[in-house]
C-alpha cells in the first residue's frame, strides 16, 4: 500500500529535511530514519523517510531512476 | 529494464503452463491494484492466472461508522477536518466530505494537521488517520509532537489498521480460494517482510513482496508461480532496494510507543481481533472518538452494497447488482468504488468495457 | 509627502475603482490601457468596432480563476490571453481581437495588478491579438481570489479549413505537439499548503502562431483541441464521445518530461488527466503526418510533436485504449474534473 516515491536528501537540518526527485523538492522529516545522511537515497511517504534506498537495486526498480543520469546530464531548460 | 520484465513474463507463462489449474493470487494492497490495472498488467497474463484484490485499501474496510463520524465531525463550527485525498469522496449516510467545503483541508503530511492546529487556535484540528503500518508511524510522530509542544487543540480519529490479522481473516473463511499472496512492499518497509512468515507457517500459503512499478509485481508473480509450480510455500521478497526481513525498527518503536493493538471492526470482513490502531491511555486525550464522545456502533452497510465480498476475493466487482448502475466513480455507493485504489473503481476505470 | 491615506489608496484596489466614476477612470487611464495595449487611444467606449474581411468569424469566451495567480512560467494575465488565442487557434482560426473583464478584489496589491496586467499586454503583442475593450468591477474583501479574468475573442476563420468531430475516420492519426502535465504540476507545486517547489514550468503559449501556419500548409486536417482541464484524457474522450469512434494511443509514444512524470506520482496523479496550457491535439489524415510533423518541428512550440495514437473503428463500445510501455493494455477514462492528492 501506499504512494511513496525515492528522492535525495538535499538538505539537512536535526529531522527536517528537503528532498529531491527529479528536480522537484518538498520537505520531508527523518524522524522514523536517524541514519539518513544529506545526499541519500531515501523513500518518501507522506512526508516522512521510511527506509534508504539502495542505489543499485533502486535503478533496476524505478523507471525513472534508471533516467536519473541521463536527465541530470542533459537538464537544461525543462516545459516540453 | 525490458529484458527483466520479458524474463518475468517467460517464467510466469512457463510455471502457469506447468500448473495447469487456475490459480488465484490476492494482491492485498489497494496501490497494487491501480499499478496493475494502470500498466494492464492482466492483459498479458496466462489465462489460468487470475488476479484478486485483497483488503489493502484502508479506505475500502473502512468501517460507515468510522466515515459517518467524520462527516460528522465536518459539520461542526469549532472543526477543522485535515485528510488525506483519499478519504475526501468516501459517501457516508449524509453526504462526504466533499460536501462540506471549508472545514476540509486536503493534507499531505500528518505534519501538515499539526501545522493547522498551531495555525488556527481556536479551533479543533481532527486528523482523519488512515491507513496501514506504512502511514501509522508518521501519525505517531504528530502526536508525539503535540503531546511534547502541548497542542491541545489537536486530536486524531483512529482508521489505522494492520494488514496481517487481516490476510489471516481472509485466509479462515473455509470459502476462500486464495492460493498465494502478493505483498504490500511499503507496509513490508516498516514492519519487515519477516512478519508474513506467520502466514505462511500457519497456512503453507506463499507470501511474496514486491514494489509497485511494473517489474516488480510482474517478478513478484514469477516468484510466485514459480514456488506454486513447485509446490513449496514460502517466504520472499523481490523488493531488495527498500524491504529487509526485519523492517524499520525505528518505525515500529514508534507506532508501539503511541499505539495498541485493538479489535477492530473491517468493513466485509467483520470484526478482526488486535487488528486496528488505538492510542495508548498516555495519548488518549488525543483521541478525537473519546473527545467528542463518539462511541463506537455497527451502523448497517449501504443497502445491496457487496464492498466487504469484494475485498475478501469472494466475488468480483460487477458480480454486485449496484456496480456500473447505482454505483459509479461519479455516484459511488460504498468505499471499493470511491476510492481510486478501490477494486470497483479500478475494474470500472480500467476493465468495463460493457454500457 | 503624501499623507499615509491617500498613499494607501495608491497601493491598493479600493471599492471605489469599480464604481465607474473618477478612480475608475484613472485605474484605466493610468493602469490597465498603457499595460495591455499601448496604441490605443484615450476613447473609453464599452464596446470596440473592428473591421472583419469577408467570410466567417470565430467567437470565444472564457474566464479565469486559476490559483495561484502567479505560477512558474507565467501568470493569470498570460494565461488568459493565451488560452483565448488557443481556443480560436483549434477552431481554424487567426484571433485578431480580445476583450478583457477584470473582476478584482478590494484591497488586492496595485502592483501585483500591474504586473497581470503588464502580462496582458506582452502577451496579447506576442500573439498578434489587440485588447481592444473591457470592463473593470471591484468586489469586497473575500468574495473574489484576488483577480477573477473573463475574456472574450474574435478570430478570423482560415479559408478552406473545417475542424469538426464529424470530419474524423477510423486511420486517422493523432499527433500532439509536445510534452504533457507541465501546467497542471506546476501549479499545484505552487499552492499553498503543499510545500513543494519544482523546476516545472508551465507550458503557458499562444499556439496561433503554429497553428495558422499548419491550416494554411494543410487544411485537410480533420480536427484539433487544446488538452486544458481533463488533460489528454479529457480531450480524447470527447472524441470518442462525440464520433463514435474508439481511439487506441501508444504509452511509449506520449511525450512526458520526466520531472512532471516525478511530480505526478509524488502526488498520485495520472499525468494523463492533467492540464496542458500550450498544447494542441490534432487528429489528420495519416497521408499528411510527415508534412505537419515537419512544419510543428520546425517551430518553436513544436519541437518534440509526435504521433501518439491513432483513430481506429469501434468494436463493441467507443474507448480510448492504451498501449502500455509493458505491451498490456488498459482503458483511458474520462477524468472526474478534480484531481485529488493521494497518499495511497
Amino acid at each position: 500500500m501506499c504512494l511513496a516515491i525515492p528522492a535525495r536528501i538535499v538538505e539537512l537540518k536535526d529531522d527536517k529535511a528537503v528532498v529531491d526527485a527529479m528536480g522537484n523538492r518538498w520537505k520531508a522529516k527523518t524522524t522514523l530514519l536517524p541514519e539518513a545522511k544529506v545526499n541519500d537515497l531515501v523513500l518518501v511517504h507522506a512526508g516522512f523517510a521510511i527506509s534508504l534506498v539502495d542505489e543499485e537495486e533502486a535503478r533496476k526498480t524505478w523507471q525513472l531512476i534508471e533516467e536519473i543520469n541521463f536527465f541530470s546530464e542533459t537538464s537544461n531548460k525543462l516545459s516540453g | 529494464m525490458l529484458e527483466r520484465i520479458e524474463k518475468a513474463e517467460k517464467e510466469i507463462k512457463s510455471a502457469c503452463e506447468r500448473l495447469g489449474r487456475r490459480i488465484n493470487i490476492m494482491e492485498v494492497c489497494g496501490t497494487h491494484t491501480v499499478s496493475i490495472f494502470r500498466d494492464g498488467i492482466k492483459s498479458i497474463l496466462p489465462d489460468n492466472l487470475k488476479l484478486t484484490s485483497g483488503p489493502g485499501c484502508p479506505v475500502c474496510v473502512t468501517d460507515q461508522w468510522y466515515i459517518d463520524c467524520v462527516v460528522e465531525l465536518a459539520g461542526r463550527d469549532d472543526c477543522i477536518i485535515a485528510t488525506y485525498g483519499d478519504m475526501v469522496r468516501v459517501p457516508g449516510h449524509s453526504g462526504s466530505l466533499e460536501t462540506r467545503p471549508g472545514r476540509v483541508k486536503v493534507i499531505f503530511s500528518s505534519e501538515d494537521a499539526l501545522e493547522l492546529a498551531r495555525k488556527n487556535p481556536d479551533k479543533t484540528v481532527v486528523f482523519v488517520a488512515v491507513g496501514f503500518e506504512t502511514t501509522t508511524p508518521a501519525t505517531a510522530v504528530a502526536v508525539r509532537e503535540a503531546d511534547s509542544e502541548g497542542i491541545d487543540n489537536f486530536c486524531i480519529l483512529s482508521g489505522h489498521k494492520l494488514v496481517v490479522p487481516a490476510m489471516d481473516a481472509v485466509l479462515s473463511n473455509k470459502n476462500h480460494r486464495i492460493d498465494a499472496f502478493l505483498c504490500p512492499g511499503h507496509v513490508a518497509v516498516i514492519i519487515g517482510y519477516g512478519a508474513f512468515g506467520k502466514i505462511v507457517r500457519q497456512y503453507k500459503t506463499p507470501c511474496v513482496v514486491a514494489g509497485f512499478e511494473a517489474v516488480q509485481i510482474l517478478e513478484g508473480l514469477a516468484v510466485i508461480c514459480e514456488q506454486l509450480a513447485a509446490g513449496q510455500s514460502e517466504l520472499e521478497s523481490v523488493y531488495k532496494a527498500v524491504v529487509t526481513r526485519q523492517g524499520n525498527v525505528t518505525a515500529q518503536k514508534t507506532i508501539a510507543e503511541c499505539f495498541e493493538a485493538a479489535d477492530g471492526y473491517w468493513r466485509g470482513l467483520g470484526k478482526i481481533a488486535k487488528s486496528s490502531q488505538k492510542l495508548k491511555e498516555q495519548y488518549r486525550r488525543f483521541d478525537a472518538f473519546d473527545r467528542f464522545g463518539l462511541k463506537e456502533e455497527h451502523v448497517e452497510e449501504l443497502r445491496g452494497c457487496r464492498c466487504g465480498e469484494v475485498i475478501s476475493g469472494l466475488i468480483e466487482p460487477p458480480a454486485c447488482r449496484l456496480f456500473a448502475k447505482e454505483c459509479t466513480p461519479r455516484t459511488p455507493v460504498g468505499p471499493c468504488m470511491v476510492s481510486a485504489e478501490g477494486a470497483c473503481a479500478a475494474w470500472y476505470k480500467y476493465e468495463n468495457k460493457k454500457k | 509627502m503624501q499623507s499615509p491615506d491617500k498613499q494607501r489608496d495608491k497601493d491598493r484596489i479600493l471599492l471605489a475603482h469599480g464604481g465607474g466614476g473618477q478612480l475608475t477612470d484613472e485605474l484605466i487611464r493610468e493602469l490597465v490601457i498603457p499595460n495591455v495595449n499601448k496604441s490605443m487611444t484615450a476613447e473609453l467606449t464599452d464596446s470596440a468596432r473592428i473591421d472583419v474581411p469577408e467570410g466567417s468569424i470565430c467567437f470565444t469566451t472564457d474566464s479565469y480563476v486559476v490559483k495561484p495567480l502567479f505560477f512558474n512560467g507565467g501568470d493569470i494575465g498570460k494565461l488568459a490571453v493565451c488560452g483565448t488565442v488557443n481556443d480560436l487557434a483549434v477552431a481554424g482560426a487567426r484571433p485578431i481581437a480580445i476583450s478583457l473583464s477584470l473582476i478584482i478584489e478590494e484591497g488586492f496589491e496595485v502592483r501585483l495588478l500591474k504586473k497581470i496586467l503588464s502580462s496582458v499586454g506582452k502577451a496579447a503583442e506576442e500573439n498578434n491579438v489587440e485588447v481592444v475593450t473591457g470592463d473593470t468591477k471591484t468586489v469586497e474583501k473575500n468574495a473574489a481570489d484576488g483577480v477573477f479574468i473573463n475574456t472574450a475573442g474574435i478570430g478570423v476563420c482560415l479559408p478552406e479549413v473545417e475542424l469538426a468531430f464529424g470530419k474524423i475516420q477510423p486511420g486517422d492519426e493523432i499527433i500532439i505537439n509536445g510534452g504533457i502535465g507541465d501546467h497542471g504540476l506546476a501549479l499545484i507545486s505552487q499552492r499553498e499548503g503543499i510545500s513543494f517547489q519544482s523546476q516545472l514550468e508551465s507550458d503557458c503559449a499562444g499556439l496561433a502562431g503554429l497553428t495558422c501556419r499548419l491550416l494554411e500548409a494543410v487544411p485537410e486536417i480533420r480536427f484539433m483541441r487544446d488538452p486544458t482541464r481533463g488533460g489528454v484524457a479529457g480531450t480524447l474522450n470527447d472524441i470518442v464521445f462525440e464520433t463514435g469512434h474508439s481511439i487506441e494511443i501508444n504509452q511509449n509514444a506520449l511525450p512526458v518530461n520526466p520531472v512532471a512524470q516525478a511530480a505526478a506520482d509524488l502526488l498520485g496523479f495520472d499525468i494523463l488527466n492533467v492540464a496542458n496550457e500550450g498544447k494542441f491535439i490534432a487528429v489528420v489524415p495519416p497521408d499528411w503526418t510527415g508534412k505537419i510533423l515537419q512544419i510543428c518541428r520546425e517551430h518553436p512550440l513544436g519541437k518534440k510533436s509526435v504521433v501518439i495514437g491513432a483513430v481506429k473503428a469501434a468494436s463493441e463500445m467507443p474507448l480510448v485504449e492504451m498501449k502500455t510501455s509493458l505491451g498490456g493494455k488498459r482503458i483511458v477514462r474520462m477524468p472526474y474534473g478534480l484531481e485529488l492528492p493521494r497518499i495511497c
